[in-house]
């Protein structure tokens, strides 16, 4: 059922151990974890709270060294955080507050070299037109909303044309109206370029609407629970829909009753 | 009450907005008075106003200009001592060892903290220093400064770099480690790293800190420059507006001491409100990072 098959994995993900310190703790986020995105993917880490879905993502933004395994990005390892995986995060302070939204799009353009500063600025304001924001790419940041500065965020990482676009539950902090919307703009802006995403989410029913390709993952520590392809995005058939929420809800909280089932027992 | 009165639905209510056009007003002006009250500079202009009325009172009631010259006897001298007495040379002479002293200072600062963020055994030595000498007053150096470099500028310029550093190390360091933790990773996602990256994401992340660093630092820088001249007089040629304030004293030219002070605290003024006030304006508000 995916909609887009390329020819080698884009990003291959195997046997990742993610472990990190806290001042009194080591943890284990997620424990051999292998999956592989395909060029055009939109695929989708799920899970609920603590199943290292994050931790993942900041791996593979470069941010945290596996303690096992490797993650390769065209055959390459992954050393340290690069251009090359736009970031979109959760928070709406990720915008530099001292650039209107034209120079923070641009700003990276340039600095990474990509392009020169004028064209950085015309190409900014392409994709701030893409987003709809041409007027108020003037404005700084503080004067914009939520929505409207994750929607810059994810101008300024489409317009550095990634190999890989990484976002971190980027409409979490949305209400439900503007996330719905911001869902649509996003397809909208995939059917567009045709851009990888890697999306991680806690959310079944935004992870059937956004994803290819959907990865379950369990928590504490997170391992792989099932990867599933989701819906074609034509596909309004809500029985079918439904059908598959209540497959990932059975996957990933069957644990949880049982566990609680147990002492019963 | 009973249950049936209790349980009454109330009635659903449905407004009817009307149209814009058919409200008095939608936008006008303020009126002259709002506009004006609206501007703190003409506010604050007020107060001062209101200091001056009532120290010309006081000194009128009092009566005795040894102890407490009138407004009118202050900028008498004021204006005599600037065109006579040489004031302006002599607050040149402190302002430009001042700035000496600021730059060199500032200079130590930047070095310290770009230190301190990029290792941490440069962390570890700020912030232990910066908990030895902040607390120590820098005039409480004066001693040993004059026993090492001797009576001059370069024990002047000591002082000040000891005034000015550890304030303006100690806002600069905090304000880098209170830098969002988003804003750093999207820093490090641009592939920014040690020089770029502590200029294009750290300073103006921090620059609301680093700004009242130097306010802090500058306001101290003053006051020690002052304490030093007044304690060991004239550095060199005509020397500072400390000693301007500490010679007359000695001829107890009253009205003289009080326009020296008065230009201390003229020249604080202006700094405050001009300088630092205009570069907060195009920065740090602008940006929305402070209100």
């Amino acid at each position: 059922m995916a909609e887009l098959v390329g020819g080698a994995p884009l990003l291959e993900v195997t046997g990742v151990t993610l472990r990190y310190k806290t001042a009194r703790h080591l943890i284990t986020a997620t424990y051999k974890v292998s999956f592989q995105v395909l060029s055009g993917d939109r695929f989708i880490l799920l899970g609920p709270s603590g199943c290292g879905k994050s931790t993942l993502l900041k791996a593979v933004g470069g941010y945290l060294a596996p303690t096992e395994g490797s993650i390769r990005l065209r055959g390459r390892e992954i050393r340290g955080p690069g251009p090359d995986r736009m970031m979109v995060f959760q928070e709406f302070d990720q915008l530099l507050p001292w650039k209107t939204i034209c120079e923070n799009v641009a700003f990276p353009l340039w600095k990474s070299g990509k392009c020169g500063r004028r064209e950085a600025r015309e190409k900014a304001m392409e994709y701030i037109d893409k987003v709809n924001l041409s007027q108020f790419a003037g404005n700084y940041p503080h004067t914009l909303s939520g929505g409207m500065k994750q929607r810059v965020a994810i101008a300024r990482g489409m317009a550095m044309e990634p190999d890989i676009l990484l976002m971190d539950e980027p409409f979490a902090a949305l209400d439900a109206l503007t996330r719905r919307k911001m869902q649509d703009e996003l397809l909208r802006l995939w059917e567009d370029t045709r851009f990888t995403v890697l999306f991680v989410t806690h959310s079944i029913p935004e992870a059937i609407r956004i994803g290819s390709r959907i990865l379950l993952l369990s928590p504490h520590p997170g391992q792989v629970k099932a990867e599933l392809n989701s819906l074609r995005l034509d596909c309004d058939d809500g029985v079918l829909r439904k059908g598959l929420e209540d497959r990932i809800n059975d996957l990933l909280f069957v644990d949880r009753v049982e566990e609680t089932e147990a002492p019963h027992g | 009450m009973d249950e049936t009165t209790k349980w009454t639905p109330r009635p659903e209510i449905y407004g009817s907005p009307v149209a814009s056009e058919s409200f008095g007003v939608v936008e006008k002006p303020l009126s002259l008075w709002e506009w004006i009250s609206g501007i703190p500079g003409l506010r604050k202009s007020l107060v001062l106003v209101g200091l001056a009325i009532i120290w010309e009172l006081y000194a009128r009631y009092l009566n005795n200009s040894l102890l407490f010259p009138s407004l009118g006897d202050t900028f008498g001298a004021l204006v005599a001592g600037i065109v006579s007495g040489g004031l302006l040379i002599k607050i040149w002479a402190s302002i430009r060892v001042l700035l000496i002293g600021y730059a060199v200072g500032m200079a130590l600062a930047a070095a310290m903290t770009v230190l301190a963020i990029t290792t941490r055994v440069g962390a570890d030595i700020l912030e232990t220093l910066t908990a030895m000498f902040n607390p120590l007053p820098a005039i409480a150096l004066l001693p040993l400064a004059l026993i090492w470099f001797g009576l001059g500028e370069a024990s002047l310029v000591f002082v000040l770099v000891h005034s000015v550093l550890w304030a303006v190390t100690l806002n600069t360091h905090s304000g880098f480690r209170n830098v969002s933790l988003t804003l750093r990773m999207v820093g490090r996602n641009y592939g920014l790293r040690g020089f770029s990256y502590v200029c294009s994401i750290l300073i103006p992340a921090a620059l609301a800190n680093i700004l009242s660093g130097m306010k802090i630092g500058w306001a101290f820088a003053w006051r020690t420059l002052i304490a030093a001249e007044l304690v060991f007089g004239v550095s060199s040629g005509s020397g500072g507006l400390g000693w301007f304030i500490y010679e007359r004293k000695n001829m107890l030219d009253i009205p003289s001491v009080f326009a020296g002070l008065l230009a201390v605290i003229l020249i604080g003024l202006i700094v405050e409100n001009l300088i630092f006030r205009t570069l907060e304006k195009y920065t740090v508000q602008r940006w929305g990072m402070q209100v």
